[in-house]
């Protein structure tokens, strides 16, 4: 078990400074998540544009790991489309939980989750903000596009 | 540790008598290795550890006794019997009841509680009726009542807790009225270790002629405790927390509020006659033990009950004080750390929160170490709400923990400060 291999530096960096932090108003797409077992909030506001995440923000409490996830996450999928977010949540998927050979490259900064696998009791925290974006989702209908 | 540090120990150990590395030697578990390192088990409220006595006396049951009780006459059935039976006897020693029809095994403090609600509870509360609890409740002495008020219609009403976690007692007094049908409440918090000052409170509701409940799990193991003298009503416990086996507790019930209950659950060994039409029930306190009961459960409880009588829970008490002052100290002295729950009467329990470090962080980097504590909201969220906090760490001590435990913990929370910075 490595702990630097779980609080890495970009984690604890996410932590301290969180990107995209706080509500967007008004917005299109909002959804809580929490973790009970742990007591996690999150809430996510989004706006889209079309099929696109345009922006969007989170807010709420929780440990290092489900702060920084819920960050790189922001940065992550902002100006993607649904199809783009729903590839890289099963990428994130499989790194958290059933890391086999080598990750996909589109990744990015989200690679610095990795070594999260190694902590199972840790998995749900990093995946709540990625449950609560499916969720404000899967809430919105895609919006007739007006372009 | 430094030549200073010791003869700071050696002042504040505690007597002679107690020899907690003997004790240790009896926990196997506690010669494991976790994550490469020597275990520091700090997290006895939620579970305590089982000495060797407790699993042999499991393992001489199981080999050489079991059959089920109180049916054949063949000898095993007899021997069987015998221990359960025995096992309860023990268990009315322990609390000091009147009798041992005073106590009915159940699968924990839980399901005490449930019997509780379900039995006294259905036939005793109506609406507009209520139930006082406080805001340092478990989850198991929350829910059943909010269970129960949902049913009948009464309220559920909780007194309110004080900054330092004691329980406002003027609040409590003002919130019992004539409406109230029950009191039920914890003798120690789990969240927060404080000791609530039950004589008080009996005689407050006593003095309206209101029962009294108290959720026993966090005090059995750590001090005294005499039923009689307290002069509750009901009190429950559960086996894993005093270092016997889980699956098992007992409900102590006064003999004259046991008799006039009806039984909660109906099937085997809680009847003495059954047709089809209608059944005769048991007498005290099988009546409320349907089904076969946690037979080895109930051996091993019984174990547990007189190993820690072998300590002295006077001993254990004094040993655990020592090291909750300890704990309170080395920790207070840590920068950014905050102690939650400061009263003036705690078991040795140290709830605390760490400036910009969430508790879970803190709980994984501790187990790294070989540190096991509890983190989150140790299923008492109103208590949590109360102070404005989702989740707390918490070390919690037993009869086996030593300096050297603290010692480690206090490592293991630099470790942490400096990671987080």
């Amino acid at each position: 078990m490595h702990l630097k291999e779980l609080y890495r530096d970009v984690i604890l960096d996410h932590n301290r400074s969180p990107r995209n932090f706080g509500r967007l108003q008004p917005a299109d797409a909002q959804a809580a998540g929490h973790n009970p077992l742990c007591g996690d909030k999150l809430t996510l506001t989004l706006r889209m544009q079309g099929d696109r995440v345009e922006d969007l923000r989170f807010e709420g409490q929780g440990c290092a790991i489900s702060t920084a996830s819920a960050s790189l996450m922001t940065e992550a999928v902002k100006g993607r489309s649904r199809q783009e977010i729903a590839r890289l949540y099963g990428e994130v998927h499989a790194l958290l939980t059933a890391p086999t050979g080598e990750p996909a490259p589109e990744l990015g900064k989200l690679l610095a989750l990795a070594g999260v696998a190694e902590f199972p009791a840790r998995v749900k925290c990093a995946s709540l903000c990625w449950h609560t974006l499916n969720a404000a989702l899967e809430r919105t209908p895609t919006p007739v596009s007006t372009e | 540790m430094s030549t200073n540090a010791a003869v700071a120990r050696s002042a504040l150990s505690p007597k002679p008598t107690y020899d907690v590395a003997r004790v240790r030697s009896e926990f196997p578990i506690l010669a494991r290795q976790i994550n490469g390192k020597p275990l520091v088990y700090l997290d006895s409220a939620a579970s305590s550890q089982r000495p060797l006595t407790v699993l042999r006396a499991i393992e001489l049951y199981e080999t050489t006794m079991h059959a089920n009780v109180h049916r054949g006459v063949h000898t095993l059935s007899q021997t069987a019997t015998e221990a359960f039976e025995n096992a309860r006897e023990i268990v009315r020693r322990f609390l000091n009841a009147r009798s041992a029809r005073e106590i009915v095994f159940v699968r924990g403090t839980t399901e005490a509680i449930n019997l509780v609600a379900n039995s006294w509870g259905r036939s005793h509360v109506g609406p507009g009726d209520e139930i006082l609890i406080t805001y340092l409740e478990h989850h198991a002495n929350i829910v059943p009542w909010q269970m129960l008020c949902a049913a009948t219609g009464a309220q559920l009403r909780a007194a309110p807790v004080r900054p330092n976690g004691e329980l406002d007692l003027e609040a409590f007094r003002e919130l019992l009225s004539a409406r109230t049908r029950l009191v039920a409440v914890a003798h120690v918090s789990n969240a927060l270790g404080t000791i609530l000052p039950v004589q008080e409170i009996v005689h407050l509701a006593h003095a309206r002629g209101v029962p009294v409940l108290l959720d026993g799990a966090q005090a059995v193991p750590h001090q005294t405790v005499d039923v009689q003298a307290i002069d509750c009503d009901f009190y429950a416990f559960s086996g894993h927390k005093v270092y016997g086996p889980t699956g098992i507790g007992a409900l102590y019930a006064r003999e004259s509020l046991l008799a006039a209950m009806p039984p909660w659950q109906g099937g085997g060994d809680m009847i003495l006659s059954v047709g089809i039409e209608s059944s005769t029930y048991n007498e005290l306190p099988w009546r409320f033990e349907a089904g076969t009961p946690n037979i080895s459960g109930a051996v091993g409880l019984g174990a547990a009950l007189e190993y820690v009588e072998s300590l002295g829970r006077t001993a254990i008490a004094a040993h655990e004080h020592t090291l909750l002052e300890l704990a309170t100290e080395r920790l207070s002295a840590l920068p950014r750390l905050k102690l939650i729950g400061t009263a003036s009467a705690k078991a040795a329990v140290v709830s605390f929160v760490m400036d910009g470090v969430h508790p879970h962080d803190i709980g994984t980097i501790l187990d790294s170490e070989g540190i096991a504590i509890r983190t989150g909201h140790h299923c008492a969220m109103p208590i949590m709400e109360a102070f404005g906090l989702a989740a707390t760490a918490r070390a919690s001590f037993g009869c086996y923990n030593n300096a050297e435990d603290v010692d480690r913990l206090v490592e293991g929370l630099q470790k942490v400060r400096k990671l987080f910075g």
